[in-house]
């Protein structure tokens, strides 16, 4: 088996989907991922040709959300989704950035994806120089090491409490179901977090929102950070200052958080993609949360639905208006 | 003068006693990640690290800096700038590329047309003790780029780990003077520098990373308009972390920050993937498309920076390829570059 090829059938059935989709000419491009150049870490591409589509692969490092890449395309695409990119492409659709009729989506049930600061923890220095991928394994080995580890511990926070693995819409779905989260409170993160005192969430919030360089990696990964001009760009009227000192990364973090309320999927994007360590989620699951309590609504899951924050309705809750 | 070494278990009180004449910086653990930072006490520096996450530029260049401060009252305008580094400073146990990286960087804040103050006497105030690196990354490619991992451009003294000690290289008189009258410091004998001589062939023939960046300035040469650019930029987010994490990437802008009569004129890091960089007050856009900015970035540092220095702006620090977000790695850009 070759390095990161994992489930070799899943990677020759997108494989085989995607050349057939190209020549028919159903689609002009696909979007899914190739071998990265490091271990562990696969890389999204764009293919136009069935010789091109030998590149495609699936594996457990696929964690970008490659619904990212649809918005202002002309060309028929063809897309490699798991559960948490097809949420997205619910949420393009829903916003109209997307039409349905210009995506096919070739759905991949996911069993989550590796989340490699997690490995570089544990391994706590030690570089890795070569993966392979098992079924509920990964061997990863370095100068002078082997080590076997359980996928499932090492999963992104979000995979671990992910319940859309399947995903909810799809024109192709690649292999069987897989079995979906059970059991897990999704939101325990965000309780503990709240049944801290005011200045303990403080410190840690400030903590975490001190280590960003504003490279705004975590809003360019969002599939759903896609305003016109984001209000961090925008110069007249200057809404935000350009400094890291904590005021100016604060507003940021906090209203790039409020913009994704009711619409956020809890995807990972912005975690994964920022270089820094943030825990974003830190934000974006509160108000998720607030979301499902308040409006009993979650993001990503019909194109029919009116996301709440788009709507009103005579039973909102208004408990904040004193 | 000769190459000296200090025992290992010294280091840290060599450390205490340049902590009491300098503001000393040396790489510490914050949470999971290595950073430059000031330390106090001798021990807090980490000798055992790959690299830290953000290159040591930001001790030169930081990513905001306070440029003067103004206040319109009615006596009229005050200005008033913000005091030049008070202490002498020691930058210990940087990464020679991370060094190489300050050497690049003067050429843009201290050559021969603008001398930035803030910059220069940064650096001027400043000793650079590098640290060697014995066992590089596999994403590390300085070969590459003229460096190595026992580089001693922009050094002022590189030590090298044969075990239980430091073999250490004085390279300028600034860090022979810091060094000769103090007695952790001996001379090395045959049997250190023998050792270290193996410890530096091991770790130079363990950097399996080549690209042949010599021929990449001819090939970009007659490349703006090639269709290349049109593709390889797809998969790009458009994010700065690799111009931010680069210890080369030097573009900032400025801004000013005001409330009332009182401001603060401003300068931060900025980065050449945002489309904000180059939009133009009329609504222009020169670099309208990822493809333009992507083309800029490697432009900048291959072929731009090579035409205005006669060296790539590029280390081969490996830090842009293992932070990107979607590997977009600047070596298999380079390649593909080269196979056009």
């Amino acid at each position: 088996m070759n390095e990161g090829e994992l489930m070799p059938d899943t990677s020759t059935m997108i494989r085989d989907t995607a050349k057939k989709l190209l020549d028919e000419k159903k689609v002009n491009l696909i979007i899914g991922f190739e071998k990265g150049t490091l271990p562990l870490r696969s890389t999204p591409c764009f293919i136009r040709s069935s010789e091109e589509a030998e590149k495609l692969i699936w594996n457990a490092s696929c964690e970008n959300n490659l619904a990212r890449y649809l918005r202002k395309r002309q060309e028929k695409i063809g897309i490699v989704a798991k559960g948490c990119d097809v949420r997205s492409i619910v949420g393009l659709i829903k916003e109209r950035q997307l039409a349905r009729e210009q995506v096919f989506i070739i759905g991949i049930p996911c069993n989550g994806m590796i989340d490699r600061k997690k490995i570089d923890a544990k391994l706590d220095g030690r570089e890795i120089l070569e993966a392979e991928e098992r079924d509920e394994t990964l061997i990863l080995k370095g100068h002078n090491f082997t080590e076997t580890i359980n996928k499932e511990e090492f999963l992104h926070n979000s995979c671990q409490t992910c319940k859309y693995r399947n995903p909810v819409i799809y024109d192709v779905l690649i292999g069987d179901k897989v079995a979906e989260n059970e059991g897990i409170d999704e939101y325990e993160e965000v309780r503990q977090f709240e049944a801290q005192s005011a200045d303990e969430r403080w410190q840690s919030f400030t903590d975490e929102v001190s280590k960003c360089i504003r490279c705004y990696a975590c809003r360019n990964a969002c599939p759903l950070c896609c305003c016109q001009e984001c209000f961090v760009d925008n110069s007249q009227p200057q809404w935000i200052g350009k400094t890291t000192n904590l005021s100016d990364t604060l507003i940021f973090h906090i209203v790039r958080a409020l913009h994704t309320a009711g619409r956020c999927v809890d995807c990972g994007a912005c975690d994964r993609a920022c270089p820094m360590g943030v825990d974003i989620r830190k934000l974006t699951k509160k108000i998720q949360m607030d979301i499902k309590q308040l409006f009993h609504y979650e993001a990503g899951i019909s194109v029919d639905d009116v996301p709440p924050l788009a709507t009103f309705n005579p039973d909102d809750p208004q408990e904040f208006i004193k | 003068m000769k190459e000296m070494k200090i025992a290992k278990n010294e280091v840290a009180s060599f450390l205490d006693t340049l902590i009491r004449e300098y503001k000393v910086f040396a790489p510490v653990k914050r949470d999971s990640s290595v950073v430059f930072q000031e330390i106090h006490s001798g021990s807090e520096a980490l000798l055992d690290y790959t690299n830290s996450k953000k290159p040591p530029k930001e001790l030169f260049s930081p990513q905001t800096e306070r440029l003067f401060s103004y206040d319109l009252s009615q006596e009229g305008l005050g200005i008033e700038e913000p005091p030049l580094a008070e202490k002498q400073r020691i930058i210990f146990g940087i990464r020679p590329c991370d060094a190489r990286g300050l050497v690049l960087l003067d050429n843009v804040f201290s050559g021969g047309v603008y001398k930035d103050v803030y910059y220069i006497d940064k650096r001027k105030k400043t000793l650079v003790i590098a640290l060697g690196c014995n066992r590089p990354s596999s994403t590390c490619f300085c070969t590459s780029l003229g460096g190595g991992p026992f580089s001693q451009e922009g050094s002022d003294l590189l030590l090298i780990d044969i075990g239980q000690e430091y073999v250490v290289q004085v390279i300028t008189d600034k860090g022979e003077e810091l060094i000769k009258k103090r007695n952790e410091f001996k001379e090395a004998e045959e049997q250190s520098l023998s050792s270290m001589r193996k410890v530096t062939d091991t770790a130079e023939a363990s950097i399996k990373s080549k690209v042949e960046v010599g021929k990449v300035k001819e090939k970009l040469d007659g490349m703006f308009d090639d269709p290349f650019w049109d593709l390889v930029h797809e998969k790009c987010l458009g994010c700065a972390v690799c111009t931010y994490l680069c210890p080369t990437c030097h573009c900032f802008d400025i801004v000013d920050e005001v409330i009332d009569q009182r401001g603060e004129r401003i300068r931060t890091w900025d980065s050449c993937a945002f489309p904000i960089f180059t939009l133009e007050a009329s609504g222009v856009n020169p670099r309208p498309s990822a493809k333009e900015r992507v083309r800029q970035r490697i432009m900048h540092k291959f072929k731009y920076f090579v035409d205005n220095y006669g060296v790539a702006a590029c280390v081969g620090c490996g830090r842009c390829i293992k932070e990107c977000p979607v590997n977009l790695d600047i070596r298999a850009v380079l390649d593909s570059i080269l196979n056009r």
